[in-house]
């Protein structure tokens, strides 16, 4: 079989205008002029921006969404997209869907483009089923005659039979995305883009829609690019992936390496980076893993005993604080929590303290990759402080178990010391 | 698998503004002709007269005028009865006032459309045009037979062979004023949301300045007024309507060239700026 090319990526650049952008209206534009002639402040400027260029934004008023974004797929391939927001995924996903022009470089494209960026498109509330999928199907590009022909297969598949005659704006959310994905997996295009679909739906029609996206793929040969922030469902679907950061393309390999690649390297946000919610009044200043002789560590044997310790600030008197840190790994999928309310522990707390907290993991043998940790400061209902990945490690093969080949993060969370008989019988 | 009839095609900037690809256009007709058919259903979807808004929103117009500028205004009518002065021209304002109305909303109301699927932009305005003919045609029908009823109470003069070429005509150059007006606008709009405000508002007092009350040859009016009016692409068109089917305007050969002129220049001029915004139209809303 020769494979071709589906699509050529060759230098595509995106630019984006920051700061004075037309406000939207002709007043406020008149009014900045005004304001400018006079020698005065731009009162619509807007303050801090944008992703994580904003470094730069200040000076230079363009910014480089994408820049010099060179791939290939070849036909047939399931290529997933990962990146952090900002990284240019959607924007890449919209030049290759014709909603924007890129700035420079060019992109060729064996076949038709369909995209499923968001389900539903131009779905409209007061028709029918029947007649959205209609409308839905020509908007995305298709005939009368070919959606006739798939009408039964959509209908079927989306397995909204009994309601093709109810105005959609009737239909649940769960139906609507159903028959809206329907039509849209029903196109004949050479080449799918999905965005973010699957986080819709209960689990059966994710499962479906996968199998479909799986189907579509291997026995009709057309080419799916995936962008989502489910990363088990990317690792499922894609084998390789495509890893951007920053409007570029960071590295392309498989999906698994990939996925270790976006926690272990791009996944260390610098300390002002670091997302910090809740009401503030104890602030966490420190966080380290520590070995099991506490000495501070950046990874860490499977099964060794280990210590995560925080030193927290009280800026204001709280009563009943409760601390934890959760584990993650690199597909987001919680490991487990150590919480001081687990064991009712309450840990005595003045303003103005300093208070280091030791969470002490003894037993815990994870599947070797990168982990992350999430730190947990509240008092009853609210959330004091919570930081999403505030520490990142990794957990090797450590060589104290008795394993051929360890288990890796598709086959589960922690690795357990399974003993397997057989008997003949 | 490899199949060599598979088009390439490439995506990479835009840098003529003036293109517009008809057969782009075609090949999304069946998109074109199933948006006209939303466009039609969910007016009457949940209401319950349905379709006969299309008929009552003229009727009840005409009969508004009438009783104000006909009885209260007492406005010239040339001799035409007022109810049928005034539909004669209505019909053919409201056509252009949707079409201006709507497509200069194209963009906004699309936005979310726009944004995640790409086909050719110009179905959205297009589609609009042909759907507001349709309902052109049924007020049409309605002005026929009040027309009819009128004739048979008491003749009037009627250009007969103009009927059906005049018509045609006039429909075609008012749906590619209001079209290319309307492209103008929506561009603008994208950029500038007030100026759609202004051209609800702006629809409505264009309304006064087009002979739709009142007939261009009204005894009151100086000679300068009326080249003002004159100077409106709309009048020659309305005027020449009336004079076809009533015999009561005036039908100014070299005007109508001029408002054909103004039409197409709107129109080359609307597509520009359409195709220039539609670039990077997403980027700024």
């Amino acid at each position: 079989m020769i494979m071709g090319k589906a699509l050529q990526v060759n230098g595509l650049g995106k630019m984006y205008r920051l700061g004075t952008i037309s406000t939207g209206t002709l007043s406020h534009d008149l009014n900045r002029f005004w304001h400018k002639m006079r020698g005065k402040e731009d009162p619509y400027a807007t303050v801090g921006q944008l992703n994580d260029r904003s470094g730069k934004a200040g000076e230079n008023p363009y910014v480089w969404a994408l820049k010099d974004v060179s791939f290939d797929v070849n036909e047939g391939d399931v290529l997933g997209i990962i990146g952090r927001n900002g990284a240019g995924k959607s924007t890449l996903l919209k030049i290759l869907s014709k909603i924007t022009a890129p700035t420079s470089g060019e992109i060729k494209v064996r076949g038709r483009i369909a995209s499923l960026l968001e389900v539903g498109t131009g779905f409209h509330p007061e028709l029918t089923g029947r007649e959205n999928i209609y409308l839905n199907g020509a908007i995305l590009g298709m005939r009368r005659r070919e959606i006739q022909k798939k009408f039964d297969e959509i209908v079927d598949f989306s397995g909204c039979e009994k309601y093709i005659d109810t105005p959609v704006k009737r239909y649940s959310s769960g139906m609507y995305v159903r028959l809206a994905f329907a039509v849209a997996a029903h196109l004949e295009s050479e080449i799918l883009i999905v965005d973010e679909v699957l986080a819709v739906g209960d689990a059966e029609f994710q499962k479906k829609c996968i199998g479909k996206m799986q189907d579509v793929s291997s026995s009709m040969g057309r080419t799916v690019l995936f962008v989502s922030h489910d990363l088990n469902a990317m690792a499922r679907l894609c084998p390789n992936a495509l890893l951007m950061n920053s409007g570029h393309i960071y590295a392309q390999g498989t999906t698994f390496d990939m996925i270790g690649k976006y926690f272990g390297e791009l996944g260390k946000k610098p300390p002002g980076e670091l997302q910090r919610t809740g009401s503030r009044q104890i602030r966490l200043t420190d966080i380290q893993l520590l070995d099991h002789d506490l000495n501070e560590a950046k990874s860490l044997g499977s099964g060794m005993p280990f210590t995560i310790r925080i030193r927290i600030n009280v800026l204001e008197d709280v009563a009943g604080a409760h601390f934890a840190v959760t584990l993650k790994n690199a597909f987001g999928t919680k490991v487990t929590s150590s919480w001081t309310n687990f064991s009712g522990q309450q840990i005595d707390i003045r303003k103005g303290e300093t208070h280091r907290i030791d969470f002490h993991f003894s037993d815990l043998s994870m599947v070797p990759g990168e982990y992350s940790v999430i730190s947990y400061i509240n008092a009853g209902n609210e959330v004091i402080e919570m930081i999403d990945d505030v520490l990142l490690f990794s957990v090797l093969e450590s060589g104290t178990s008795a394993f051929l080949r360890y288990p890796t993060i598709s086959e589960g969370l922690v690795i357990s010391r399974s003993e397997i008989q057989s008997q003949k019988e | 698998m490899h199949n060599a009839d598979i088009p390439v095609t490439v995506i990479k900037t835009q840098k003529t503004l003036f293109r517009l690809n008809l057969r782009e256009l075609w090949t999304y007709r069946d998109l074109l002709f199933l948006m006209v058919k939303r466009d039609i259903a969910v007016v009457y979807k949940q209401t319950v007269l349905g379709p006969l808004w299309f008929f009552l929103q003229p009727v009840l117009t005409t009969l508004m005028f009438t009783l104000i500028f006909g009885r209260i205004a007492r406005i010239d009518t040339a001799g035409i009865p007022a109810p049928l002065f005034y539909l004669s021209a209505l019909i053919g304002w409201n056509y252009f006032a949707a079409c201006l109305n709507e497509t200069s909303q194209i963009f906004r109301n699309n936005a979310h459309i726009f944004g995640k699927v790409y086909f050719p932009r110009l179905v959205a305005p297009v589609s609009t045009i042909l759907s507001n003919l349709l309902k052109f045609l049924i007020q049409y029908a309605l002005f026929i037979a009040v027309w009819i009823y009128y004739y048979v109470q008491q003749p009037f003069q009627v250009h007969w062979l103009w009927l059906l070429p005049g018509t045609l005509f006039i429909i075609l150059v008012l749906g590619i004023t209001g079209l290319g007006a309307g492209l103008f606008i929506s561009s603008l709009t994208t950029k500038y949301r007030d100026l759609s405000f202004l051209v609800q508002f702006g629809v409505q007092l264009l309304m006064y300045a087009t002979p739709v009350i009142y007939s261009v040859n009204n005894a009151s009016f100086s000679e300068e007024f009326r080249l003002l009016l004159w100077l409106n692409p709309l009048t020659s068109l309305i005027e020449a309507f009336r004079f076809w089917y009533l015999g009561a305007g005036t039908f100014e050969p070299l005007w109508i060239l001029y408002s054909l002129s103004a039409a197409l220049l709107l129109l080359l001029g609307g597509i520009l700026v359409f195709n220039y915004v539609e670039r990077d139209f997403m980027d700024t809303v």
